[in-house]
């Protein structure tokens, strides 16, 4: 950046260099800008309701205007974490498979069915949960779980089919798309000379991507995850089909409930009056809170890590 | 460039002529398609009049309404006081009925009856199971599974909840304290689903579930419907004719906002309710406020016959006389407009 002569390329550099930053200041003015916009619309429910009231009180009441926010957050985060850990094994998988193990031109052909998974709307993701998942789950899966692994409270309850299990399988391929093709974009870029050098000192081809590919990847793959996430956190229309809308905290998971991008989507194009309409900003607000820390620490749970063992990215 | 720019004022000013008049409505979902249907016949009569209306739902009609960003509105529930003192110049105008039936899935169970006691009491959670003693009172006869009752309600706020929960506060003093009444309430227990087509589809699918949706859904995707009994003590089947019955014996008040639940009449079915258009007493835009009040009297009368086609229950006769009185009370910028 420093080469070249001075005065035209300087004036052209420095240009350059402040419309980048502009354009990455407004990203954080935008962002702060919804906050606020939310923040203002949220006001009326600082009336009767306190901040922590607000997070961790589970009642909705749209008749007597006391709204709680915590059942929404407890299925925004169950379905979540269910959706992430159905589908991260199986992405990372997929992604070492179309790029370590597979012949190229297989692992081409099959990274065009997981795009096109990306590509389905998040409503017919809905309709197949409602009319194949949800059936499917409700006859075989669930009475299969509770009868072998019903001591256990997450498999206990009527089998309804609708719920937090539902949720998070259709969830789980929702994201599969997302992590997949961020993964293998993050593993193709892996020096072959690390992994030849694996090689070269006796590993096997498992244990060659063990030591060279993933720790490489490692941060890539992070932020695939979080990609998937985020995704996860905020789908409203596929949720809100297959989740039953049922405003209740339950250990099992074939239990009804509810999620924060779901009741904001169903109640707020009726929503009268102004504490309701704030108190469904109020949800919004959360789920932005909720993003943002669980990809913060994520990003410092990465960095700690990276730290320590791996001694490969030096 | 020149010829461009001619050919481009040319073409803005046949189309701006070719406008006339565009009138813009939003609100309840319920009317929807009788509303589209209305428009666009009326349009056919009148190509240079032209209703455009969004079904958001009857709360965004209200506030839409409220705020001025709409001509008209439309809501299934009429507004509370509270409501009307944000826009003091509204007027209700009754254009047809709904009526909320019990949609069930009990294979091999064809005629359930359900008294008010145990329509409540299942959506309080109170009864659990089919066979319960308290729904064999009412079916004597009737092989009433073991199984567990899956309720089903609406997850978006809407006009049907309130007519329902409207029923439901009325025939049960517990219902009224604990819920109450109100286009979005918190539901005792049950799965939400999104819109009439969410209830329905959870009912078809779920075996031993039972819901409230409009009596239109339920005829067109044939679903079962439970009979109730009514304030007169009669099991009433639900039926365009019964919920023309409900209107029948009310007392309609100046405003037209009423509640037709659990009415009087023997033939009445208790879960009815009016849907209402909300427009301005006094218009301020000439062309527009006229256009709306001859759209109104058409409605009234010619519009009432495609009704029935759609499944819709039309006004019965004193109250479609009433309200094209009101209709006559209408002015725009202090004047009356008369029917041609």
């Amino acid at each position: 950046m420093e080469n070249g002569r001075p005065g035209a390329e300087n004036l052209g550099d420095r240009a350059f260099n402040g419309i980048l930053w502009v354009l990455g200041i407004m990203i954080l003015v935008v962002a702060g800008l919804i906050v606020l916009n939310l923040a203002l619309v949220a006001r009326p429910l600082a009336k009767d309701h306190s901040i922590w009231g607000f997070i961790t009180q589970t009642r909705w009441d749209p008749v007597e205007d006391h709204f709680g926010a915590l059942t929404f957050l407890y299925g925004t985060l169950v379905t979540a974490a269910i959706s992430i850990a159905l589908a991260v094994p199986v992405a990372i998988g997929l992604s070492l498979f179309i790029t370590q193990f597979a012949p190229t031109k297989l692992g081409r052909v099959l990274t065009i069915p997981v795009e096109l998974l990306a590509a389905i709307p998040s409503v017919v993701y809905g309709l197949w949960g409602l009319f194949i998942v949800v059936p499917w789950l409700r006859e075989s899966i669930e009475p299969w779980l509770g009868k072998y692994f019903g001591w256990i409270p997450l498999f206990q309850g009527p089998p309804i089919g609708l719920g937090y299990l539902a949720s998070g399988m259709i969830l789980a391929v929702m994201i599969l798309p997302t992590i997949v093709s961020v993964s293998v974009e993050v593993m193709k870029t892996t020096p072959e000379t690390n992994r030849e050098a694996a090689l070269a000192l006796g590993a096997t081809k498992w244990e060659a991507v063990m030591m060279a590919v993933i720790p490489y990847s490692r941060a890539g793959i992070v932020g695939a995850v979080l990609l998937g996430l985020g995704r996860a956190l905020g789908e409203t229309m596929a949720v809100t089909m297959v989740i039953g809308n049922t405003p209740q905290i339950s250990a099992s998971l074939f239990a009804a409930g509810y999620s924060l991008p779901a009741v904001i989507a169903n109640e707020f194009a009726e929503a009268t009056s102004n504490v309701h309409i704030g108190a469904l900003a109020g949800l919004g607000l959360i789920l932005f809170a909720t993003t943002f820390l669980l990809n913060a620490g994520a990003r410092v749970l990465v960095t700690a890590v990276q730290k320590g063992p791996s001694r490969v990215r030096g | 460039m020149k010829k461009l720019l001619m050919g481009a004022a040319l073409l803005l000013g046949t189309a701006a002529s070719a406008q006339g008049l565009l009138i813009n409505g939003a609100g309840a979902t319920f009317p929807f398609p009788i509303y589209s249907k209305w428009f666009s016949e009326y349009n056919r009569l009148h190509p240079d009049i032209k209703f455009n209306y969004q079904s958001i739902g009857s709360g965004g009609g209200i506030k839409q309404f409220t705020d001025g960003t709409v001509d008209f509105g439309a809501s299934d529930a009429p507004m509370t006081d509270e409501q009307i003192s944000k826009a003091s110049d509204v007027v209700h105008i009754p254009t047809v009925l709904g009526a909320d039936v019990v949609a069930y899935n009990l294979p091999g169970l064809a005629d359930l009856r359900l008294s008010p006691a145990n329509v409540a009491n299942i959506f309080l959670g109170k009864i659990t199971k089919w066979n319960d003693p308290a729904i064999a009172a009412d079916n004597p006869g009737a092989k009433l599974p073991d199984q567990a009752i899956a309720v089903a309600h609406r997850s978006d706020g809407s006009g049907t909840t309130y007519i329902w929960t409207d029923y439901l506060s009325k025939v049960s003093p517990e219902w009224k304290e604990k819920v109450g009444k109100g286009t979005s309430v918190n539901w005792p227990v049950g799965l939400g689903g999104k819109g009439n087509e969410g209830v329905t589809g959870i009912v078809k699918s779920t075996p031993g579930s039972i819901g409230y949706v409009e009596l239109i859904y339920a005829i067109q995707q044939k679903l079962p419907m439970a009979q109730l009994k009514n304030k007169d003590g009669n099991w009433i089947k639900p039926s365009l004719e019964a919920t023309s019955a409900a209107a029948a014996g009310v007392q309609m008040p100046d405003d037209f906002r009423v509640s037709i639940t659990n009415a009087d009449g023997k033939d009445a079915y208790p879960v009815s309710g009016f849907t209402y258009l909300l427009v301005h007493k006094d218009a301020k835009d000439k062309a527009k406020g006229t256009a709306i009040i001859t759209f109104l009297r058409w409605a009234l009368t010619a519009g009432q016959a495609m009704a029935t086609q759609l499944d819709y229950a039309p006004l019965a006769k004193p109250v479609r006389e009433k309200a094209l009185q009101k209709v006559d009370t209408l002015t725009v910028q202090g004047t009356k407009i008369s029917a041609k």
